[in-house]
């Protein structure tokens, strides 16, 4: 088990060190000086100059390259152009709803599809099942920036139960902030609760069916016991291959998601950068995002190991 | 027999199968019973309704075939008038039940003594240490070494024989009245099913528990059963004292089957001295892992300095346990896998130091036929498609390839319009005539077949065998045989290779090798054929 996390570890140094090593290549090859974006077509040639100094971009590649790396290792992340402060001031800003937005619609996510899925499964073709499939077919069809619009119009609008948007930060008190997220996280979970529960439901039934379900009940284990003892153990090994998948939608998603709630988090942030052409803070916001979405690979390998005992001894 | 009172009677009991099968019963009116200490052996061929009548007797026959009518009484109480808390209750207490396969019968993610353990928690018998502590001895009453250290393993980290001895604990850990164990020994290899056939025996014998006995081959019988009863398409045809059935059976399906069981005396030789060297393999290696950061300490000499030639219209056997290295080296003769060292010539042809793109057009030259005739065929082309596929890449006019293709199935047997059908629309042995109309279609001087009638029922094997030595015959191939059942090697080879942790021990004309071998591996494996006391 050891040796599975040090192996794991080494391949995701590795990962994040190619990462930034892409990210940094492909905004240092996209057309375009950064400071003539910045400071328009009708800007003088020293000032131009001086911007570039400023910003370093006098300097080599890799020089610049490595000061990144340096100073992301420091915590330093650079200062934002447009917003003329340290960028991990504002994504430390961001990431207080970012985060929380999106552990909350994992949560919301799982805590829905995995009794479902499995649910369906136990009786096939019952009304479980068939309610199941319905609302899998829909969630799975339905975008969630458009579940978020309904939900604004029908909980905000109409009956007044949620803010429509917006966040009064945490400190306005825990309640009032989870308030404030949890449609969002809804809109942002149901999709990919469909299709969680729909992984859950076919990987139930095909574990129903294996050769040891019929062991355990040929020893006299009682349906409900079966399914608990062996039928969703085995399952989970499949699920939680979706559900590492699914992590980085979240991440992903969010970006859509808080624009339609006006959420000041990592995502809008994001969205705005690129509108003003924020290289910094692109580029630190992309590694961000790579990089959760590569400790989250490395968690769901470990966790791998943890439900089954095979990939444990084979590494 | 009139015993006083039968452990499992079994009468008129018919079940049916669902709207959609290519019959309305699995089985129809069957009456058995077995006597208390008595093993009863259930014989037929796939498709014969003998794993039905066992999971109906533990009630847990598969959606959509139920019970249509008649009973099933254990020690007098009528199985098929309980409810779900009354079969689980004789589940496992009253029937203990060893399946198939040892690779999947086991919960995958559970530790075995919480396997074990948990038959008696389903009966909520023992506390939770004494179920422990029972799990242990259970795992030393079936003989397994070091009882502790299994306890704490997960089923990967067993073999197949000590996994289906976990299995045999589980069954008999609340002393049923009834074993049912469902082709217990098939999966195994033959060393390994000789031990679990005997310990089961011997189990039997110390408890007193009846054996429902399901299995396929009259090797298995002849070893273990008091008595035998023949299944046929779900209808009992022939019922009596082993001895007996072995014997003289009298159904006409019986004697079909007995007859259709390979004899381990080899046919006369045919003279194959004056033929010419098709294939020649010279010190063949392989070695198998040793790569990769973490793995090098763990590597499988898999073939090791393997040597032989066959001759034109020769085949040579190469037999062997699993895991003795005899895929491996069929593998590497064909460049499916690469070989580390050694050398394998084809009619002169330097096959082995052909670099790759000199190699396709050669590999025409030696072809495979497959073990399993449901997996090797593509089933989203037409058979016709599939045989002539190797002659379209070769380079031949698809429209002549596929002519081709018809004239082969005529060849193997098969109607000429079975080129226009996919390969689900026939049986296993069907499909094996459309595998080995394939591997013909390239025109091949060398044929290895890799178990290629180890899927198959024996009167289905039987005429596989035929038809494989008629080709044989016709086109003087020369054919690597590789099979793990000796009986079928005793047949159909001209020269047999035993092959034991990727090294052959022992290689000699076959009814020299069988009459009188040299090596006390060959002589273990000889030993281990079931049924050599009543059968030949």
């Amino acid at each position: 088990m050891l040796r599975l996390v040090i192996s794991r570890l080494v391949s995701l140094v590795v990962t994040l060190i190619f990462v930034s090593l892409a990210i940094f290549l492909i905004l240092e090859v996209l057309p375009g000086d950064p400071a003539a974006i910045m400071l328009g077509t009708a800007a003088r040639e020293d000032t131009l100059a001086a911007l570039r100094q400023e910003l370093g971009l006098d300097r080599p590649a890799l020089v610049r390259y490595v000061a990144w790396i340096v100073g992301i290792l420091q915590g330093d992340l650079g200062t934002s152009i447009t917003y003329k402060m340290p960028v991990s001031t504002l994504v430390a800003e961001r990431m207080a709803v970012t985060l929380p937005l999106s552990l909350l619609a994992i949560l919301i996510s799982t805590a829905l599809a995995l009794p479902l899925g499995v649910a369906a499964a136990a009786r096939r073709d019952g009304a479980v099942d068939r309610g199941v499939l319905v609302f899998s077919q829909l969630g799975v069809a339905v975008p969630n920036f458009w579940i978020g619009l309904l939900f604004i119009l029908f909980f905000s609008t109409w009956l007044g139960w949620f803010p429509a948007g917006g966040f009064p930060g945490w400190d306005a008190g825990f309640w009032p902030a989870l308030q404030a997220l949890l449609l969002p996280a809804v809109a942002l979970a149901l999709p990919q609760a469909a299709v969680l529960t729909r992984v859950t439901r076919s990987a139930t039934l095909e574990v129903i069916g294996a050769d040891f379900v019929r062991t355990a009940r040929a020893k006299g284990v009682d349906k409900s016991a079966t399914l608990r003892r062996h039928v969703v153990p085995n399952a989970l090994i499949p699920v939680t291959t979706i559900l590492g998948l699914q992590l980085s939608f979240f991440f992903g998603g969010a970006i859509l998601v808080e624009n339609v709630f006006n959420l000041p988090g990592l995502g809008r942030l994001a969205y705005q950068a690129l509108n003003q052409r924020d290289l910094v803070v692109i580029k630190d916001i992309v590694l961000i995002f790579s990089g959760i979405v590569i400790v989250v690979n490395f968690l769901v390998d470990i966790g791998y190991a943890l439900l089954d005992p095979r990939l444990r001894s084979r590494a | 027999m009139a015993s006083p009172s039968p452990v499992l009677a079994i009468e008129n009991l018919s079940i049916g199968l669902p709207a959609l099968a290519d019959r309305p019963h699995a089985i129809r009116n069957l009456s058995l019973s077995i006597a208390p200490g008595e093993t009863l052996c259930v014989v037929g061929e796939s498709g014969s309704g003998k794993s039905m009548t066992a999971l109906a007797t533990i009630g847990l026959l598969p959606h959509g075939v139920e019970v249509l009518s008649g009973s099933i009484r254990l020690d007098g109480l009528d199985l098929l008038a309980l409810d779900e808390p009354g079969w689980c209750d004789v589940r496992g207490r009253d029937v203990g039940t060893v399946f198939q396969e040892p690779m999947t019968s086991l919960n995958p993610v559970m530790r075995v003594a919480d396997q074990i353990a948990e038959t008696f928690r389903a009966h909520r018998l023992l506390s939770p240490s004494e179920r422990n502590r029972r799990a242990l001895e259970l795992l030393d009453e079936v003989h397994l070494p070091n009882p502790e250290l299994i306890a704490r393993a997960y089923p990967h980290e067993l073999s197949g024989g000590q996994r289906q001895r976990v299995m045999i604990a589980m069954a008999l850990a609340l002393e049923p009245k009834l074993l049912i164990a469902d082709e217990p020994t098939t999966a195994l290899d033959v060393t390994t099913q000789a031990q679990v056939l005997k310990l089961i025996d011997n189990l039997r014998r110390k408890t007193g528990t009846a054996v429902l006995f399901i299995t396929h081959d009259f090797g298995v019988v002849a070893e273990i059963a008091d008595r035998v009863a023949v299944l046929q398409n779900g209808l009992l045809v022939e019922q009596g004292p082993a001895e007996e059935v072995l014997t003289r059976p009298q159904h006409a399906y019986t004697k079909r089957l007995l007859a259709a069981v390979p004899s381990l005396t080899p046919p006369p030789r045919k003279p194959l001295e004056n033929e010419p060297i098709t294939l020649m393999v010279d010190a063949l290696t392989k070695l198998y892992g040793g790569r990769g950061w973490f793995s090098k300490g763990r590597k499988v000499q898999a073939a090791d300095a393997v040597s032989f030639d066959i001759r034109r219209g020769e085949t040579l056997g190469l037999v062997g346990e699993s895991g003795s290295g005899k895929s491996t080296v069929g593998r590497c003769v064909l460049r499916l896998v690469e070989p580390d060292g050694g050398k394998i010539e084809i009619g002169g042809l330097p096959f082995s130091s052909l670099p790759q793109r000199s190699l396709r057009p050669h590999r025409r030259r030696i072809q495979m036929v497959f073990q399993d005739p449901f997996a090797s065929l593509n089933p989203r082309r037409t058979v016709g498609r599939i045989i002539a596929e190797g002659p379209i890449t070769q380079g031949e006019d698809p429209a002549k390839a596929l002519a081709l293709a018809e004239e082969l199935l005529e060849k193997v047997g098969l109607p000429a319009n079975a080129a226009e059908r996919y390969p689900h629309e026939f049986s296993g042995g069907q499909r094996q005539r459309i595998g080995i109309a394939r591997a013909l279609a390239m025109r091949p001087d060398v044929l290895v077949a890799d178990e290629a009638v180890s899927a198959l029922d024996v009167s289905v094997q039987a005429e596989i065998l035929k038809l494989i030595r008629e080709l044989q015959q016709e086109l003087g191939l020369a054919i690597l045989f590789i099979t793990h059942d000796l009986r079928v090697a005793a047949q159909i080879c001209d020269r047999v290779a035993v092959m034991q942790k990727g090294r052959i021990v022992e290689m000699a004309e076959t009814a020299q090798l069988f009459a009188d071998p040299k090596d006390a591996y060959t002589r273990q494996l000889l030993a281990a054929v079931p049924g050599t006391d009543r059968m030949t």
